[in-house]
């Protein structure tokens, strides 16, 4: 009997079935601990359930790539996620129209600011090369944020651990601050959450409120949309002086 | 809500083809989110098979992040070697980032809409 159970645990734990369940009952245990310290900033959903899965796969011996088997089908919906941002993108037109220059001098500031704040520090505290390089682009959407780091000399891998940092980091300070400055305007604090933590700022702005995730998607595009542009020319550009 | 879904699926294949075609720095469903926002744009009301799958998947945006999330911080041994220099920086800057974007739009977003 034991015998049996353990094969079929073992053919279990190796199909995309468990993968995917697994995500969904960290992120759903993820969400009740958020829900029952009533959303307290420092509960983020995505740390919790990231914690539980990496202390599961690693207790239990699973491979990153056979865990993703099943995990792929909730990864795959980031890219129908990205473009439904236009929906409530959309929504807000009017107030977007109104304010575009001070939402295109914001994103500049911000962007230009927590890039060149992160590359300094390293560079100050004695990081290598290649670490100022990958921090570079860490406040841009994860996939851009890649390209950018394979393009000016960076390690794409470890681009896409600080970007998932500082999501994480910016959903979990962001509200602190906001209380701080007194920021009650959701274009303010949905807009700033994209320009400084992309996606995972995004999806915190979205709990909040439809209009906070649509200004928080329209920073994370634009920011995506210029650095993709600039942080590779500025760089080639240093180099050649 | 299934229409809406295959609408985001329809331009996020657009967006693959123009981004891979044009070999562009920018990912597929990006471009895609911009195609989608310049037809809403020229349309006066967003379809409600739309909205709804919009609201579907945007309720639990973070989920999506998740097996990103743990494949990366499977695989961070370089994370390791230079923890503090990292950690201070990320924490430190991502500060500073969205303190500058909140004092600017808090200065001009204000400004503007008292003169209205």
């Amino acid at each position: 009997m034991r015998e049996e159970f353990f094969q079929l645990w073992v053919y279990l734990s190796t199909s995309p079935l468990s993968g995917l369940t697994f995500t969904l009952l960290a992120y759903c245990a993820g969400l009740y601990v958020a829900r029952s310290l009533r959303l307290h900033p420092l509960a983020n959903p995505v740390a919790i359930a990231v914690a539980v899965l990496v202390a599961l796969l690693t207790l239990m011996g699973i491979p990153y790539p056979r865990y993703f088997e099943g995990a792929q089908f909730v990864h795959f919906l980031l890219g129908p996620a990205t473009v439904a941002l236009a929906v409530p993108m959309a929504a807000q037109l009017p107030t977007l129209k109104r304010h575009r220059w001070p939402l295109l001098l914001a994103l500049l500031c911000g962007g230009a600011a927590s890039a060149l704040s992160a590359v300094g520090i390293a560079w100050l505290m004695g990081g290598s090369m290649e670490t100022l390089m990958s921090l570079l682009p860490k406040s841009v959407t994860a996939p851009i944020a890649m390209g950018i780091s394979e393009r000016i000399g960076g390690n794409p891998a470890l681009t896409a651990v600080y970007c998932i940092i500082t999501g994480i980091l910016g959903a979990v300070v962001a509200p602190y601050l906001f209380a701080a400055a007194g920021v009650r305007n959701p274009l303010v604090s949905g807009y700033a959450l994209g320009t400084a933590a992309h996606g995972i700022g995004t999806a915190h702005a979205f709990q909040e409120s439809a209009a906070m995730g649509a200004f928080a998607g329209l920073a994370l595009g634009l920011h995506g949309l210029i650095a993709a542009a600039v942080m590779p020319l500025t760089i080639a550009w240093l180099r050649a002086m | 809500m299934i229409e809406g879904f295959t609408i985001f699926l329809a331009f996020q294949l657009a967006g693959e083809l123009v981004a891979r075609g044009l070999e562009l720095p920018v990912p597929g469903p990006v471009i895609g989110l911009l195609f989608l926002f310049l037809v809403l744009w020229f349309r006066s009301a967003t379809p409600a098979n739309l909205t709804d799958a919009a609201s579907a998947l945007h309720s639990h945006l973070s989920l999506l992040f998740v097996p990103a999330g743990v494949g990366v911080m499977l695989y961070s041994p370089a994370l390791a070697r230079e923890w503090l220099v990292i950690l201070v920086s990320v924490v430190i800057s991502t500060l500073i980032g969205l303190g500058v974007t909140v004092w600017v739009l808090k200065a001009l977003v204000e400004n503007e809409d008292e003169r209205q």
